[in-house]
Formats: structure tokens, sequence, C-alpha cells
């Protein structure tokens, strides 16, 4: 959303000089951005890009290329089909986290946000559902590790309670793991997810719900067909913005399996698949997975950036 | 951002009937209860767990805390394998700096947008904009590559200095300033006299106080709770910051250890945030939606 006011400002004044000169400090100023942009930032992207065209790689300690290769590298990720079965590990895991997300978040926010509830005590659970997306995702997952173990807290409470009859490995089960993976995501992002749908809601303009409520709409109605159609660019921004978050899933997946992505490589990441070609020194196929990300994730921009672009103009033509 | 009186269903079916108005407060209490439960629980029972000696915790389950919280602390300060206390001291000296160069610099680059005119501008602005959301990760490569021909692996440079060139801070920091800074002060300053720098420094950034603590408290906390990047520049143990230990700690023979030392561990590097948060927790709440949704 480019500014209305940037041009109003010191255009029409270069007559004096003096402020002409001064918009020198423009430049200045934006020096230090650019420099640490172009050094830390556009140079190792460059450096990435140009490295996903080589065959780089360590074979035991002897070190094989840099070869020029094409495209190569990006035909190696294909045909393995590692990349097919992270890309799936990665939404499998991002879309069960995401779903209870949105549906909490949707709830707690039209909660919140409905003077005739007026629920009290909201600065407390609102506190409280924020917290977690506070916490060190590391610690978090390896809490959960512990926690979940098979001598672990959750195994003990549920075999005392009666729920199971003897402890249950989470971590060798593909479906009990993935699922904690979700879990934690969901339980470290839906509160943000209600902050900001509840700014979106209050932006409503209450007439509307007011000439609602004249016709005699229930709460279920309002919600389906006025909130939640109002509220589409918002829950577009807050989708696409999770889906970025979601391809970068990483600490939590790492810590919770040991780097493994076990049981059977089924909750390896594609954030986890380039740490380890990282790690290993495999240079080439490295880059290749990250200009594939780069890819995925400059799309995925360009439609939060056209949403909130879109929201823009129709504020305007409010 | 309107009032709570602003919004959704005020709906006349349950003004009139006030019973069904309590009961579906009544549901709501007990669903948001619930949650706020299932989002306690885990830190409550690490802090349990944390008192508890190995041989208590391998008897099971309890919600009451025991008596060795001192007895865990002492033996993960004297823990020779995982350096816990420098670990802590290298993340503040990195979050912190972090925080503060990140936001010093940010609202210099959104001052620059925002009070000069100069040809690009424009382009800058929009340029900024949409690279706001390509992750670190996908230059990962490169990054590392230039750290390892800079000779600053092991350091801390490359982990603090790239905050300099902060998108969403800068982006933040500029709608903030677009409503809160008036021209005006700033052309009184240079009819005074004073200087471009001076009227930044003195002018400026004062008036940004609000906004670039909110600002420093997510550079923070993301800088401090960052993982990926810290390990691939960070092997030398002194220098390690705390999510690379939580990792080395999950790599250890699990079984061998001291349950004890592990719970303490965690609780060490999640509890002092946890506190500062409960402190500051009505901006960081409030920061949420002004950072996020561009109103």
């Amino acid at each position: 959303m480019p500014n209305k006011d940037l041009n109003v400002q010191f255009t029409n004044r270069g007559r004096s000089g003096k402020i002409d000169k001064l918009n020198i400090w423009g430049y200045i100023f934006l020096l230090p951005f650019t420099l640490v942009f172009i050094v830390f930032q556009l140079i190792p992207l460059v450096n990435t890009i140009y490295n996903s065209f080589f065959e780089n790689y360590m074979a035991g300690l002897k070190q094989v290329g840099p070869n020029f290769v094409g495209l190569a590298n990006f035909g190696e990720l294909f045909k393995s089909g590692d990349l097919v079965k992270y890309f799936g590990n990665t939404m499998i895991m991002w879309i069960l986290g995401f779903i209870p997300q949105i549906v909490l978040s949707l709830l707690l926010s039209s909660w919140f946000t409905n003077p005739s509830l007026r629920l009290r005590f909201q600065r407390f659970f609102k506190t409280v559902i924020y917290l977690p997306n506070l916490i060190m995702a590391s610690a978090f997952a390896m809490l959960f590790f512990t926690m979940f173990d098979i001598t672990g807290p959750v195994n003990g409470l549920f075999v005392k309670l009666g729920i199971f009859k003897e402890p249950f490995s989470f971590f060798t089960s593909i479906g009990a793991t993935r699922g904690l993976v979700a879990f934690m995501n969901c339980l470290m992002w839906f509160g943000n997810t209600t902050i900001l749908l509840m700014a979106g809601m209050l932006g409503i303009p209450v007439d509307i719900f007011e000439a609602a409520d004249v016709d005699g709409a229930t709460p279920t109605q309002v919600f389906w067909k006025i909130t939640l159609p109002l509220l589409r660019p918002i829950l577009v921004y807050v989708m696409v913005t999770s889906l970025i978050g979601g391809l970068q899933m990483f600490d939590v997946p790492q810590i919770l399996t040991n780097g493994k992505g076990d049981p059977m490589r089924t909750s390896m990441t594609l954030i986890m698949y380039l740490n380890k070609h990282l790690y290993s020194k495999n240079y080439g196929l490295a880059g290749a997975l990250s200009v594939l990300l780069l890819i995925i994730t400059a799309i995925l921009s360009f439609i939060v950036f056209k949403v909130t672009g879109e929201e823009e103009l129709n504020k305007k033509a409010r | 951002m309107a009032g709570n009186t602003n919004s959704s269903s005020a709906d006349a079916e349950f003004k009139s009937a006030s019973g069904t108005l309590k009961a579906r407060r009544a549901v709501c209490y007990v669903v948001l209860v619930i949650i706020s439960i299932l989002c306690l629980f885990w830190f409550y029972m690490l802090f349990i767990n944390a008192t508890r000696s190995n041989d208590e915790l391998g008897q099971g389950f309890t919600l009451l805390p025991s008596s060795h919280l001192g007895e865990n602390l002492k033996n993960i300060f004297n823990n020779g394998t995982i350096p816990i206390v420098s670990g802590m001291a290298n993340s503040v000296i990195i979050a912190a700096l972090t925080a503060l160069l990140s936001t010093y610099f940010s609202t210099m680059t959104a001052y620059s947008i925002q009070v000069y005119n100069y040809k690009g501008k424009k382009a800058i602005f929009t340029f900024i904009l949409a690279i706001m959301m390509i992750p670190t990760q996908v230059s990962a490569l490169g990054f590392v590559n230039l750290v390892k021909g800079m000779n600053l692996e092991d350091n801390f440079i490359p982990l603090i200095v790239p905050s300099i060139a902060a998108p969403i801070t800068f982006f933040y920091l500029k709608q903030y300033m677009a409503a809160n800074l008036p021209l005006s002060l700033i052309e009184a300053a240079r009819i005074d006299g004073e200087h471009e720098i001076g009227i930044f420094n003195k002018i400026a950034l004062p008036l940004m106080i609000p906004a670039i603590a909110v600002q420093a408290i997510f550079t923070f906390v993301s800088s401090w709770n960052n993982y990926f990047t810290p390990a691939l520049i960070l092997h030398d143990s002194s220098k390690k910051t705390l999510p690379i230990l939580i990792a080395q700690l999950r790599n250890a023979d699990f079984l061998k250890f001291d349950m004890g030392q592990v719970y303490a561990m965690i609780a060490f590097s999640i509890f002092p945030v946890i506190v500062v948060y409960l402190f500051l927790s009505k901006y960081i709440v409030g920061g949420v939606t002004a950072g996020g949704v561009k109103e």
C-alpha cells in the first residue's frame, strides 16, 4: 500500500533549493538497510541460486565438483521422490494443525467481539492463549518429547485414569507423531490468529449488523452471511501467511524426532531436508531445494500482496 | 480499530431471552477454561517435574511439586557437556543487540521513506514490502558460504547485523510514523538550525518509542527462539545459544540422563520468557494486530 502521503511532502518546494539538498539525507538514512540487505540477503540469495546449477557434494571425505550441471539438481530432487514425500509430510502436518487453529480462532474471536455476550476476564484469556506463541519452539518440542515419552507424564496420567491400558508409544506411530506436531503448531498459533481475526471483526461497520438485526437475522445467519464474507480478505491473509509459515516448519519436528523425521521419515519436512543437505554439504541439492522454496513462497507472497491491496481498495471505495 | 460495541450479532433473539444468553455465556466460559488449561497444562507439568528428582520422576505422574528444584538447578549449572548458563548469556547478548540494532535502523529506514522525497523512493518502498514474506531459510546456503568466506563462524556478528534490514519491523514502524510524526515538528527543528541526524535522534526517535518498544519485544523473542540459523553458524560449545543446547539435549542419550536435569534445563530456557511476558503482555497482545494486519 504505497502511501498516499508520500508525494505531497517536499515536492513543490524545489524552488528554495535547500529542501532538495536535504533530500540527499533520504538516501543516507536508507544506506544501512541497503548495505545490510545486499551483503546478508541479496548476495546469499544469488549465491544459493548459483549453487543450484552446480554438482557439489561430499563423497566420503572427497569433494565432488563444483561442476556445472544445468538443471540436473532439480531433476534429481524430483526423481528421488523424497521431495514429493517431504512436501506431502509438510502439507499434511500443516493442514492437520491449521484446520483446528482457524476454527478455534473464528469461534474465540467472534465470542470476544460479541457485544451481547459481554465476556469477562478477556484480558486474562487473551494473555493465556497468546502465551504459547512466544515460547521457544525447540524447547516446547523438547518438553512435548519428554511429556509424551513412553515413561512420561501423559502416559502416566492416561494409564492412571484408565484411558490407556498400557503406555502408548507416541513416537513410533505415524499418526501420533504427525498429530503431535500439528497439535503443537495449532497451540502455538491459534492465539495469534484469534487476535488478528478480532481486529478484522471489529473493523466491520456496525450498521451492517444493525440492519441484519432489524431484518431479524439469527446469530448463525449473521456469522455465515455477514461476518465470514466480510472477513474474507483477512482470512485469506491468515491462511496464506500460515501456509508460508507452514512451509518453513522446522524446529518442532526437528527436535521432536531428533532430525530424523521418524517414524520412517513420515514427519520429515522440507526445511529439515534442506538442513540435512546443508549439514552433509550437498550444496547442489540444497541450492535447488532453496530455489524451489523461493518460487513457492514468492507465488504465495504475491497472493498476500494482491489480497491486502484489494482490501485497501475496498476501504477507499467505502 | 473500533470499540467493542461496534461489532457482531447484536441479536434481538438473545436479548429478549436472557436465559438463553446466560446459557450461551456459560458455554463460552467452559470452552475458554478448557482451552486455557490446554495452553497452561504443559508449563505447569514442566514446573512440577523440574522440582522432582530422577527417582521420583520414575515413579510416575503427579500434580504436586517436590523439593528437588534447587538440586536440579545446581546440577544443570555444573553440567559440563551442556553449558546452559553461557548459553543463556549468549542468547541474551544476541537477542538484545539484535532488538536494539533492528529497531534503531528500521526506524531510520522508515524515517527516510516517510520524511524525505527522492527519486526511486516509491519503488524502494514497494520492493521492501514485496520481500517481506521471503523466508531466511531459502538463502541459508549462500549465507553459510558468505559467513565462512568472511571468517565469521562462531561469531555473533552474522546473527546480529543482518537484522538491520528487517522489512516487517520497518513496515510496522513506517505505519506508526505516518500517524504519529508531525512533519511540522521537523520543519521547526530545521529552522532552529538542527542537523538532520540530530533531528532524527532527538525528535523523531523519542516520538517513536511506543512502537519501537513493541517491535523490540517481538524482535528479541524471535531472535531468542531462533534455532535454524544459529545452529548453522555456531559450533563451539561456549558460543552456542539456548535453542542449540536444547537440540543437543534431545541428541544426548535420553535414558542415561537425569530426567530431573532435563526438565530443569527446559524450564530454565522457557520460564524467563514467561515471566517477562506476564509483565509485558498488554503491549505484546496489543502489538500483534498492528504488525500483522494492514489497516
